[in-house]
């Protein structure tokens, strides 16, 4: 696999709760990968580490092959350059309008001409499927429009490398596709690589290459079938669980569990 | 038993001298986007605005009102001794000198300073700070340092206004209420006030003020936890230590400068 990002050997303790211990593992270029595990389990954190909005007690993270636990402030806004992060809460600044907000990094960033900003910001609210939202701020809108709205935001510069957290969280049916099949889009075409954190267990199987279960401060690394097909009580018991209870598929499968009638 | 206490004493002067590091970094941070480009001149006319034109109601109200207490006062004081043709520069100094400049800074820190510290500390709850990071944006370039600009700004600005509407309280109630000469009030108030020791030094002051109240306020909201009690800590730490820090400033300052 051609690495993107590494994790190697991290400690975390936040306060008393040590939430990694000796967590290692690796995210593929171009690859969709969900970090799943339970309530707790350090799903944000990791992606904060990853991002280096956090640092780790110790052990080595490497984005595009540089070392960035150690690096300064202002080195790691040249390595975020590259990365688009979607935040739980959608973090979009609430003194600006949705327009304003998805066009930020473009006129912080860019050159670009205020038409053809204008012209881009639209086409990514578009994407998200909140064309009308422009000139909204963002306590007008829902939890859901929120997130999507976000969204448009952590990928309109195009970055190589977008980190989300819970993207799915809160969307109807409808919009969990429609987000599922435009980062699934934008990761084949683009070849970007994407790491998300879900407890949405449907789309996750349906979109990942990779996934990463994080339990106990370390992980379990694998693909989709192998992780139908491990039997780590653990890992079982959180697939079922998240399940209702219904017995899992087969290893292999095309990763959807089927309700019994 | 000496041991914890020795231990947390030791762990007390580390912090604290960590946190004196960290105030020193994030102030030069501040004078080192204030002058670099780009400028944010939007941002900080909008901040300004916040500050300035939002605190006027109260400043003027105030104003008048301490002005109005202070010619009471001072004619009360100043008939005993047959001198209240001196009302004018009674009023004029105490407020041209000191109340002008301290009640205006301790009104703007509990209107203005409070909500620069809660909407940041805010910020930081939402994880809007951490967005802009994640956009390569440092928000002590973006956000902090427009809100520093801008009651550094409005400060001296509020001031000059407060003593107006102060000045006017006070001819209110000596000439018109307590029938003191017109043209005498004026005329003292004219003499006793020269603009290099007190106009400018009262600007100085109140710009000091600015300064230290704006970093306050931005430096308490940066570092609250991300957390409701976080802001709500912020916002009491920042009246509580912007006005203790306006009355040391304001002796030191006296103290050096005579101003």
């Amino acid at each position: 696999m051609d690495e993107r990002i590494c994790v190697e050997d991290i400690f975390l303790s936040l306060g008393d709760r040590k939430v990694f211990r000796g967590f290692s593992c690796c995210f593929g270029r171009g690859q969709i990968s969900i970090v799943m595990g339970g309530s707790g389990a350090g799903k944000s954190t990791l992606l904060r580490l990853l991002a280096g909005l956090q640092r780790p007690d110790r052990g080595s993270i490497r984005v595009a092959g540089e070392e960035i636990t150690r690096l300064s402030e202002r080195e790691l806004f040249r390595v975020r350059d590259h990365i688009g992060m979607l935040f739980q809460g959608g973090a979009l600044l609430d003194s600006m309008t949705v327009y304003e907000n998805v066009a930020l990094p473009l006129r912080e960033h860019t050159r670009l001409a205020e038409p053809d900003i204008a012209a881009e910001v639209g086409r990514r609210l578009a994407a998200v499927g909140l064309p009308d939202t422009e000139p909204l701020y963002p306590r007008q809108l829902s939890g859901g429009m929120l997130r999507r709205a976000a969204l448009a935001r952590a990928i309109v510069t195009d970055p190589e490398i977008v980190l989300c957290d819970e993207p799915f969280s809160g969307l109807d049916p409808v919009n969990v596709r429609r987000i599922e099949h435009l980062l699934t889009d934008l990761s084949r075409k683009l070849g970007l690589t994407l790491i998300l954190t879900s407890h949405h267990l449907p789309s996750s199987l349906r979109m990942a290459d990779h996934i990463v279960f994080m339990v106990d401060g370390q992980a379990l690394c694998g693909s989709p079938a192998e992780l139908l097909a491990s039997d780590d009580k653990r890992v079982s018991e959180f697939l079922e669980a998240e399940h209702n209870g219904h017995p899992r598929p087969a290893p292999g499968a095309t990763g959807v569990w089927q309700a019994p009638s | 038993m000496k041991t914890p206490t020795l231990q947390a004493l030791g762990f007390r002067t580390v912090s604290l001298v960590g946190h004196l590091g960290c105030i020193v970094v994030f102030i030069g941070e501040v004078v080192t986007y204030a002058v670099r480009r780009p400028f944010r001149a939007r941002r900080l006319v909008n901040e300004v605005f916040d500050v300035g034109v939002l605190s006027l109601a109260i400043v003027c109200l105030s104003g008048a009102t301490v002005g109005a207490v202070l010619g009471l006062q001072g004619y009360n004081t100043l008939s005993r001794f047959g001198a209240e043709g001196s009302l004018g520069a009674v009023v004029g100094l105490s407020l041209v000198r000191e109340l002008g400049p301290v009640l205006t800074a301790l009104l703007v820190t509990g209107r203005a300073g409070s909500a620069m510290a809660a909407e940041i500390a805010s910020m930081v709850t939402t994880q809007q700070l951490d967005g802009l990071r994640m956009m390569s944006i440092n928000p002590v370039d973006f956000v902090v340092t427009p809100k520093a600009l801008a009651m550094l700004i409005a400060m001296p600005m509020l001031n000059a206004l407060f003593i107006v509407f102060a000045l006017f309280g006070g001819y209110l109630v000596g000439v018109v209420l307590l029938g003191v000469d017109s043209g005498v009030y004026v005329a003292s108030l004219e003499h006793a006030i020269t603009f290099e020791d007190d106009v400018a030094g009262t600007l100085l002051k109140s710009g000091i003020f600015g300064a230290l109240v704006g970093c306050i306020a931005t430096y308490r909201g940066y570092i609250s936890e991300p957390t409701s009690a976080g802001v709500s800590a912020a916002t009491t730490g920042t009246v509580v230590t912007a006005s203790v820090a306006v009355l040391l400033a304001d002796y030191v300052i006296t103290a050096l400068w005579g101003v």
